[in-house]
């Protein structure tokens, strides 16, 4: 009955993700403002009818009833409780009924703060996020229906694929979807304004909360999935430049190019258009992304089925919201009133800069991802394009950017003094080169790692040097205050810069890492990096769903242990496979990290050992840039209530 | 500057910048993409030694030899062989009669020298490029999912 409940709960959401489209788009049409006011409850309710069938398949899940296909196909009565909730999302239907969830969810946010705007760009903005709703619950009721039932329900399921259930993609998904979806917001707000043809620096000033808030959600979302890869997928490695990733990867670059032009546009009303096409972009980039994993054109750890029913269905969703919205962008842009011209030495010129250097990052990862699926489609060939591609074009791209980001948190408004701005960087910029000439001395070549050292050093110091320069002064105590009196935002931005830096460093550092494969013989050590590493036992476990088969390692150093690492090699029963865990140990910054192949007859078990000196700081790095982003959503500058009085003299007719 | 001027050294910039992420990416698309083919197809089509591949296929069965590090086996589509060597460690889920994908480099001597082997993920999933070619051939059983 649960299950039915939910099923039709998905039925009734997307009856009023329509009315929620048609209602207040017509109102907002004929200035009536009782047909607008529809969008708000329609926004709110739409959302608490998606989560009632979300939390009826959650249901399904935890009580292991087998009669629907998708639990049959994704669970086991042994699976652990976390498991159960995970696996959820763990499969296609449920992780795109997770993807409405968020969709509706941040239908209800823009429904429940947007006091400060007026009633037709909400009730627009409501309309289109109906209509985006409506078309993924048609997609999920019509090709991917979760509620599915058999007539024989099974003993047993078929459980969740093993490289699944694993405590990182418990929160993977759920945040990443935020991310992307979280695009929606500025998409709709985008479309709304192009409707309205009213676009202002107060348009600026609501979008940007939002797009940060999906910033956020999407770096930590990304960082989380990258370390998941990397601890359980025993290679080591943590970003394989998969179709996939670059999907998650695609929006974050428009979306970080998007938090900088909105900055522009509500500093001083310029790049307006450049705003609205990068909104569009971020949103239309995550539709992608969703087209490539969902649809089976691709063959990954993420893509769970391959009907192509789904993946032309989520192409025409493609082709029309982005069609949609590129086409209303072709016929409004050009009556939109044009920004103001500004110098190039200027804080917003150097932000036109970053977001030129984004926007040839984010070029590169479409094309690398789309060329091989091009030209399979029209050749027939099939060809792969992998790191070697990526850091081709994307290094020489990504460290002058590094370079420029704190010349451009230095420079004013307006007019910048370029020579004081370097000169106020001149201690960073030393600090840069003395780390560099310490990484080469300590870890040696490549040269690419001490320069990309070195600049991640520069980076971090000259992002928190802003924070330093504007307190400075005075006694101690007058500094402190004056530190303290500075905007949350002046702190986001530093933080989030110098995290940068710290990511940077983290991958500068890779080029240090130390990698032996080799046979393990009982109580002999083998040296990697500064440690040695020796096997003290292997032996079988049973867990609740696998067996395993793990060994003790002790990690040494100078004849002393210093640490033991259990890595193992798991049979998941239901499934007939096997999976690596892998045994890592963080010592400061850096880790071991080992994973076991097979084991042999005379006790000799391969293994593969890592050091990986400061890897940790990639994804240190990437917590540090979203707390940044916190940081500055909490400015009550950019909180909307605030903006209201703010922007209220911006509203009035532009004429 | 001029207003003219203003807009014109940002345009200038802008080309300057795209045109360079341009010839980046063409220089890296020219040397740096890697051709998927099965055995049958490397047959038919005279690939130069020393050429960056990814051979798709199954691992034949009774062909694995390993000697430490060292293993030799062959990958099939059922029509035509390929020589693969490799040295390091295999992935969990490398089996004789199952899909597999190796990167490596063509030798002179028509064998393949593979730096990375890639295994199926799962009971129901082989690559796609593997899944594809198979079917071709028509030596294709099992799911189709």
């Amino acid at each position: 009955m649960i299950v039915e409940t939910g099923h039709y709960a998905l039925v009734l959401a997307l009856a009023l993700a329509l009315a929620q489209f048609a209602i207040p788009f017509i109102g907002a049409r004929l200035h009536d403002a009782a047909l607008m006011r529809v969008a708000r409850p329609a926004a709110i309710t739409q959302f608490l009818l998606v989560a009632l069938a979300y939390g009826a398949l959650t249901y399904a899940h935890v009580v292991s009833d087998f009669s629907l296909v998708n639990v049959i196909e994704n669970s086991h009565s042994l699976k652990p409780f976390i498991y159960k909730i995970s696996g959820v999302w763990g499969n296609h239907e449920g992780s795109i009924l997770l993807w409405v969830l968020v969709l509706s969810l941040c239908g209800a946010l823009i429904a429940i703060f947007s006091n400060a705007m007026s009633d037709r760009l909400r009730a627009d903005a409501l309309a289109i996020q109906g209509l985006l709703g409506a078309a993924f619950l048609l997609f999920i009721l019509l090709t991917s229906n979760p509620f599915a039932r058999v007539a024989l329900a099974p003993w047993e399921g078929r459980d969740l694929n093993p490289i699944l259930q694993d405590p990182g993609l418990a929160i993977h998904p759920p945040l990443l979807y935020l991310g992307y979806v979280g695009f929606s917001i500025v998409f709709s707000f985008a479309a709304a304004a192009l409707i309205g043809g009213r676009i202002d620096a107060a348009w600026a000033r609501i979008i940007r909360p939002w797009t940060l808030f999906a910033w956020i959600a999407l770096t930590l979302g990304i960082a989380m999935g990258s370390y998941w890869a990397y601890y359980t997928l025993g290679w080591g490695g943590f970003w394989f430049w998969d179709p996939v990733e670059n999907a998650s990867l695609m929006p974050w670059i428009a979306g970080t190019a998007l938090l900088h032009s909105a900055a522009v546009m509500e500093k001083r009303e310029a790049l307006k258009v450049w705003t609205i096409f990068l909104s569009i972009l971020a949103f239309s980039l995550s539709l992608l992304g969703t087209f490539l994993v969902r649809s089976g054109v691709l063959t990954s750890v993420h893509a769970f089925a391959s009907d192509p029913d789904r993946g032309v269905f989520i192409l025409a969703i493609l082709v029309f919201f982005i069609g949609g919205a590129l086409a209303l962008f072709a016929l409004r842009a050009g009556a939109l009133p044009v920004g103001g011209v500004f110098a190039p030495i200027s804080r917003e010129g150097a932000l036109v800069l970053n977001n030129l250097l984004l926007s040839a990052c984010c070029a590169t990862v479409v094309v690398g991802t789309l060329y091989p699926l091009a030209l399979e489609a029209l050749t027939g060939e099939k060809i792969s394009v992998g790191a070697p591609f990526f850091n081709t074009v994307l290094i020489p791209i990504a460290l002058p950017l590094a370079l420029l980001m704190p010349i451009g948190q230095m420079l004013s408004w307006k007019r910048g003094d370029l020579l004081a701005a370097l000169q106020r960087l001149r201690v960073a910029f030393v600090v840069g080169v003395v780390a560099a000439a310490a990484f080469g001395a300590w870890y040696g070549t490549p040269f690419l790692s001490i320069i990309a050292a070195g600049i991640a050093i520069y980076l971090v110091i000259g992002g928190l040097s802003d924070l330093i320069i504007r307190a400075r002064g005075g006694s101690g105590r007058a500094s402190f205050k004056r530190l303290a009196g500075l905007p949350l935002s002046a702190f986001g931005t530093s933080i989030a810069h110098a995290g940068m830096g710290l990511t940077l460093l983290g991958l500068a550092a890779t080029g240090w890492g130390v990698e032996s494969i080799v046979a393990m013989k009982p109580l002999s050590f083998y040296d990697v990096g500064p440690y040695q590493i020796g096997i003290e036992s292997v032996s079988p476990r049973q867990g609740p769903n696998y067996s395993e088969v793990y060994a003790v390692m002790a990690v040494r150093k100078d004849g002393a242990t210093i640490a033991t690492i259990e890595p193992a090699k798991r049979f998941y029963q239901a499934r007939r496979m096997e999976r690596s865990e892998a045994g890592i140990i963080t010592i400061g910054l850096g880790q071991v990290y080992a994973a076991i192949g097979e084991s042999h007859e005379e006790g000799t078990v391969d293994a593969r050992l890592y050091w990986k000196p400061l890897v940790t700081l990639i994804w240190i790095g990437a917590l540090i840039m979203a707390f940044g982003g916190a940081l500055s959503l909490a400015d009550r500058r950019l909180r909307i209530g605030v903006a209201r009085r703010a922007a209220a003299p911006a509203l009035e007719p532009a004429e | 500057m001029t207003r003219k001027g203003k807009r014109l050294t940002l345009i200038a910039g802008a080309m300057a910048v795209l045109g360079l992420a341009a010839g980046l990416m063409l220089f890296a698309l020219r040397d740096n993409i890697v051709f998927f083919y099965t055995p049958s197809e490397l047959a038919k089509k005279q690939v130069a030694a020393g050429a960056r591949l990814r051979i798709g296929g199954l691992v034949k069965e009774g062909s694995v030899v390993k000697n430490g590090h060292d293993v030799n086996f062959t990958v099939t589509d059922k029509t035509n062989d390929l020589a693969v060597s490799y040295t390091g460690l295999l992935p969990d889920l490398f089996r004789e009669g199952q899909g597999v994908v190796v990167d490596g480099v063509l030798q002179p001597t028509g064998a393949f020298r593979a730096d990375s082997v890639l295994a199926k993920h799962d009971e129901r999933y082989m690559p796609r490029d593997v899944a594809d070619a198979l079917k071709k051939q028509g030596v294709w059983q099992g799911e189709t999912k």
